[in-house]
């Protein structure tokens, strides 16, 4: 019974001490951003390994999503006589909710792995305390371009996603099943409105990119330098980043769409 | 990779993200729809504004002319006030009235300008008083029920 009450007890502390910590990490990397920014060739090359890389599955993806969307909302639509309003449901999914999720999700993926197996492995080869030896802090050389990096990237992503989404739709919609182009525009354009829907979007993609980037470097920076310890790690980032992003996305929702 | 390589490719990656911003803002959203031509005041009062929202279109014939800027109540007299922004290049006579309408069944509702004879123009800031309120559902089925009843009615008096 005792036992069952400690074991709780560490868990909680344990927890709580993560959390602390964590936090506490959290605000050392925002305060050597400026000093990255300053280096700016290696945020450069970060938003190019981070952001440029992910481009082909993000692209690839975004007009899977179109090409789905359009189908299924056409077999709905129809019905009511509404396959006109395809592009507007299409338009809406897209820039509120999948652009910034599915992209955000993918470059947990994508992304936030491969950051994390860097710097674990980085720790595990002792480059990060050889760095230490010669007087240079890894967080402000090796962790904070990343983190910049990361967060300039998922808004772009994000961006492209939902228009490669939208031009798929438009190929579905339009060229295959043959719903009218200036109808599925003009509906669009109506009804969108740029700050409400997508002013929204790119805030909640901004979001998910300080998560998503904050996470996978955290898992990397706190790895067991082992080879089990930098797999571990990598399977964290990917599972707490996506339910990161999945609870935020809800808050974030419930917070920016609440009024009609 | 040379710095030269990386920053082309970068430069790519964000033009990229641009582009797709000024597709999603102007093509695919409202942007496009902003006019930035010189529009002035004018108001109405309705009884019952029903479901008109902000930003919704102001019609004359069909053809959107203005859109509705604010939506408040007068505490004198208990209407709503709708503030409407019209186009500069559209005149309406001074004796014009305004309707609200719904664009179908279920669709969107609109403010609908009906212009009327008279020589001079609405000035910017005047109020249309001449003004026929929004359709509310509940009151019709009340008026036709009420309506049934008092026929129901007068005919059993007729018999007796």
């Amino acid at each position: 019974m005792t036992d069952a009450l400690a074991r709780l007890g560490r868990f909680s502390l344990d927890w709580l001490r993560a959390l602390g910590h964590s936090a506490f990490f959290f605000v050392e990397l925002l305060r050597f951003s400026p000093a990255a920014l300053r280096r700016f060739h290696l945020v450069l090359a970060q938003v190019n390994a981070i952001g440029n890389r992910s481009l082909v599955i993000i692209a690839a993806s975004g007009l899977a999503v179109g090409f789905v969307l359009a189908l299924q909302m056409y077999y709905a639509l129809v019905t009511y006589g509404a396959a006109e309003s395809l592009g507007l449901i299409v338009n809406l999914a897209l820039v509120r909710e999948l652009g910034p999720v599915v992209t955000a999700l993918l470059f947990a993926g994508r992304a936030g792995t491969s950051l994390t197996a860097e710097i674990g492995l980085m720790k595990a080869g002792e480059q990060l305390a050889a760095m230490e030896l010669m007087a240079i802090d890894p967080r402000a050389r090796v962790l904070a371009p990343r983190f910049i990096g990361g967060i300039v990237s998922m808004p772009i992503l994000a961006l492209i996603f939902s228009t490669v989404g939208i031009l798929g739709a438009y190929v579905v919609a339009v060229l295959l099943i043959g719903v009218d182009a200036g109808n599925f525009w003009s509906i669009m354009q109506d009804r969108v409105d740029v700050w409400r829907d997508l002013g929204n979007g790119i805030v909640k993609s901004a979001v998910f990119g300080v998560i998503c980037t904050f996470v996978a470097l955290y898992q990397g920076y706190e790895s067991e330098a082992t080879p089990e310890g930098v797999a571990h790690a990598t399977t964290r980032t990917v599972v707490i980043a996506s339910l990161g992003v999945l609870g935020m996305d809800f808050i974030l929702t419930a917070l920016m769409f609440s009024t009609p | 990779m040379s710095t030269r390589r990386t920053e082309t490719l970068v430069g790519l990656f964000v033009l990229l993200g641009l582009a797709a911003l000024f597709f999603l803002a102007l093509k695919a959203a409202n942007l496009g729809n902003f006019n930035t031509e010189a529009t002035y005041p004018i108001a109405a009062r309705f009884d019952n504004i029903g479901g008109l929202k902000v930003r919704a279109p102001v019609r004359s014939a069909g053809v959107t002319v203005g859109r509705v800027t604010a939506i408040t109540l007068d505490p004198k007299t208990f209407q709503g006030v709708v503030s409407m922004d019209i186009r500069q290049g559209f005149r309406f006579p001074k004796d014009s009235s305004a309707k609200i309408l719904t664009a179908g069944l279920l669709g969107d509702q609109y403010v609908g300008l009906e212009p009327g004879a008279e020589e001079a123009n609405l000035a910017a800031g005047a109020i249309i008083t001449q003004t026929q309120s929004a359709l509310v559902l509940e009151n019709l089925i009340g008026q036709m029920l009420f309506n049934r009843a008092a026929e129901a009615g007068s005919t059993d008096g007729g018999t007796k």
